[in-house]
């Protein structure tokens, strides 16, 4: 049996800034996984990944993520995701203080 | 240390004229994103987990003052503030924006500094012992042949697209500093019949497929080192597996041809190659080697007041005892400064304390500044006198800890919390043990013990020569820790063996710790070290440790 | 149509002779050209295929003088270590050509400049540390 789709997200990283970036249901990027269009028909994941991996002058490495439906909108169901969208655990960086 | 001469400051700002153009040309899209990725690579831009990261490098881990107050600089104007020094004597900024970059590059130039081939299928920063031309046990200084490399590697036409990458590491004393045998090519300094020459080691590398390199040439005269380099190299450009990745490494072609058959298929290269080589190259060696010429040390200054103040300040006398080495000349020590400071970042360092090293290396330290490959700044050349203030500065900065070789003292890459390959975090991991060894107390007792550890099978943690060693991994989407252990990264190199089934993220540090109270029950005495007893011992009492007697299998996380 | 790329920048290919034809993965110990052969052409089958400089050097070590072609996916920015290999042009299609135009090959002509290898490699007697009039 074909394995059922899981809900995905079309995501990558932006040209310019690097940062991580989402594809919203208006084909804007944003930077807030809670806009993202969350995709649940395979074909249609499909579809929109090829027309987000054309704009190549905007996205690198576009690619689906597989997400869940959240109460504010998709949320990570691989803990790689989860560092994604919220950056280094807060320890990762370095306190700048005296003493650190 | 080396300055650059007017060919070296116009070829980096030509190259860094040239890059500049490609980011533009990727923008307007004559250049693909495939293509454009190398071209970025090969001038050290990554596309990280968060944003870019530009790899810096730092050669044969040398710098000044002014050098590091750039790097300060850079990491304030451009990115956030701090950096991170690698286990491949580079500094990562992690947040640089893609039109930034050219600017960051011309800054560096400015200083003799580039980030040329610190990334991508080149031949990479060539790395050194970090104490070299201070340590007592020294043959001779590499730093004059390591600048000779970079320059015969840097924009090398045939060497910008091989098969892989390509790390070259060479050390000038038998006390391995610099793992040559874990490098593409390993280069030993040696002295025989009164000639000067190198133990050529190739094949060696850690990533998924550990293998420690092997002699290929017993002795090299000094002369022959560039066409003998540019003969393995360029065997291996034609030889090596460009089907599959994970094969493509000049390790895998050693494997899959043997020594022997390499070694000949070099030699008959060499022997084309060899009349292409001028002896320019000799004479640009022996002007390098006055550019290294050590720097002039105070006589006849008493070290009283070195003496008194270890006598009589227990704080001090610790430091001194895990942070200094011999220097060649008595009244002089190397100061490792640790960037492992307790729950703090491995390896990270803010613009403040990249500002205050570069003030204590000018006020003490003759101007030269080293990154170690254990992720720390070295001031090599200090007067005994000095260390008491030198001692208190670094404390004033957050930088005076007092553990480098003890257990605290971790190798960590940046793994997940920055790392796109990573397949797990590591920094956490590397905090938690520090901090939990701090509140048991035990550092001293437990000795020299050398923890590393990789986000991933890349191994840039160098987890594979650990005397324990931490591999964090993906398994069913939790991360998962596997331990190796008995690994050693010095001139008595090994590779750890793994000892049994992984650990999840809460259980790891309890792990190491009943490793080491495993150790510390074990040992004969307090100057068995870890990995002396591992040795003596094996692994069964160290598994019966982790996994309790009778070893029973758990079921297999990893 | 193909378009050859030299240091004054494109032209048509003007070759009507035979073409010795070498892929990238050509055994380098069977690299043994002749002398009176008109145009050896190398194959890059993609630019990240780095061979073909090794190829190309080697084959003027053993002594072939005639004219060296690089051909394929060569990008603009390949374009220095080409010619300090030891190729004389680079052939690419009329696609790549719209892509990265003229002037960004042009952009690398200079190719004799900033190299460091053959400063390394230079006679006694070269002057060190001087901007390099000669090549290789």
């Amino acid at each position: 049996m074909p394995r059922p789709f899981t809900p995905k997200v079309v995501t990558a990283n932006a040209l310019t800034e690097g940062w991580v970036i989402y594809l919203t249901e208006d084909d804007r990027w944003t930077r807030s996984l809670s806009e993202a269009e969350l995709l649940t028909d395979e074909a249609h994941a499909e579809l929109r990944l090829i027309e987000a991996s054309a704009r190549s002058a905007e996205a690198v490495g576009v690619y689906l993520a597989e997400m869940k439906p959240g109460p504010d909108g998709p949320e990570p169901v691989h803990f790689r995701e989860d560092f994604r969208r919220a950056g280094p655990s807060p320890r990762a960086v370095p306190l700048m203080t005296e003493g650190s | 240390m080396y300055r650059y001469t007017d060919f070296d400051a116009d070829f980096v700002a030509e190259r860094n004229r040239q890059f500049r153009q490609q980011v533009a040309r990727r923008l307007d899209g004559s250049l693909t994103e495939d293509e454009f990725k190398p071209l970025r690579l090969m001038n050290g831009l990554y596309l990280q987990l968060h944003a870019y990261m530009l790899r810096v490098a730092i050669p044969y881990g040398t710098l000044n003052a002014r050098q590091m107050r750039r790097l300060a600089e850079i990491a304030e104007r451009w990115d956030r503030g701090y950096g991170h020094f690698t286990t491949r004597q580079n500094i990562q900024f992690n947040w640089p924006r893609l039109r930034d970059v050219p600017d960051m590059l011309d800054a560096l130039a400015e200083v003799g500094m580039h980030a040329v081939q610190t990334s991508g299928n080149t031949i990479r920063n060539v790395t050194a012992d970090h104490l070299a031309g201070a340590a007592a046990d020294e043959i001779a200084d590499p730093r004059p042949v390591a600048e000779l490399i970079r320059q015969w590697s840097t924009d090398h036409p045939e060497f910008q697209f091989l098969p892989r990458k390509f790390k070259i590491a060479i050390t000038g004393s038998p006390n391995d500093r610099a793992v040559t045998r874990a490098h593409d090519i390993g280069l030993r300094l040696l002295e025989r019949d009164g000639q000067t020459g190198y133990e050529v080691i190739v094949g060696g590398g850690m990533g998924r497929t550990p293998m420690l390199g092997q002699v290929i040439r017993d002795f090299l005269p000094e002369a022959d080192l560039l066409p003998y380099l540019e003969a393995i190299v360029s065997v291996w450009n034609l030889l090596g597996r460009r089907d599959n990745k994970y094969k493509a490494r000049i390790k895998i072609t050693l494997h899959e041809h043997g020594i022997d058959a390499l070694r000949t298929r070099v030699e008959d290269r060499f022997a084309e190659l060899r009349p292409a080589f001028g002896g320019a190259d000799r004479a640009i060696l022996a002007a390098l080697r006055r550019d290294f010429a050590p720097p002039a040390l105070a006589q006849g200054r008493s070290t009283r007041v070195f003496e008194t103040a270890r006598a009589a300040d227990p704080v001090f006398r610790a430091w001194c005892d895990s942070n200094l080495a011999p220097h060649r000349a008595a009244d002089h020590a190397i100061v490792q400064v640790s960037l492992k400071a307790h729950g703090a970042v491995p390896g990270d360092a803010s613009a403040a304390q990249m500002r205050a090293l570069a003030d204590l290396a000018e006020r003490y330290g003759h101007d030269d500044l080293r990154i170690s490959h254990e992720q720390n700044v070295v001031l090599p050349h200090v007067h005994k006198a000095d260390l008491p203030q030198l001692h208190a500065a670094l404390t004033a900065q957050g930088l005076g800890t007092a553990n480098i070789g003890r257990i605290s003292d971790i190798i960590a890459c940046p793994g997940m919390d920055y790392c796109a390959l990573a397949t797990a975090r590591s920094i956490p991991v590397a905090q938690e043990i520090a901090t939990r060894f701090q509140a048991l107390g035990l550092e001293d007792e437990i000795g020299p013990l050398k923890i590393k550890i990789s986000g991933c099978i890349n191994a840039c943690g160098h987890h594979h020569v650990g005397h324990i060693g931490i591999l964090g991994l993906d398994r069913g989407g939790v991360e998962t820790y596997q331990i190796t252990l008995g690994g050693d990264h010095s001139e008595t190199a090994a590779l750890g063996q793994r000892i049994g089934p992984g650990f999840a993220a809460d259980e790891i540090v309890p792990a190491v710790e009943r490793l080491v109270q495993a150790y510390l029950a074990l040992r004969t005495e307090p100057a068995e070290t870890f990995l002396a007893c591992y040795r003596r011992l094996g692994p069964e009492p160290f598994k019966t440790a982790l996994y309790g007697a009778g070893n029973e299998a758990r079921p297999d996380a990893a | 149509m193909s378009i050859l790329v030299t240091d004054t920048g494109f032209a048509p290919d003007d070759w009507t002779g035979p073409v010795c034809d070498l892929a990238s993965h050509t055994d380098p110990a069977a690299l043994q050209i002749a002398p009176d052969t008109g145009l050896v052409r190398i194959r890059f089958p993609s630019f990240a295929d780095g061979r073909g400089f090794t190829l190309a050097r080697l084959l003027r070590l053993r002594g072939y003088a005639g004219r060296l072609r690089a051909a394929g996916h060569v990008i603009a920015d390949q374009y220095a270590m080409a010619r300090r290999a030891g190729f004389d042009e680079v052939e690419i299609d009329a696609a790549l050509a719209a892509r990265q135009p003229e002037g960004q090959w042009l952009f690398r002509a200079d190719w004799r400049a900033h190299d460091h290898r053959a400063r390394l490699q230079a006679h006694p007697g070269a002057r060190l540390g001087a901007p390099l009039g000669a090549g290789l």
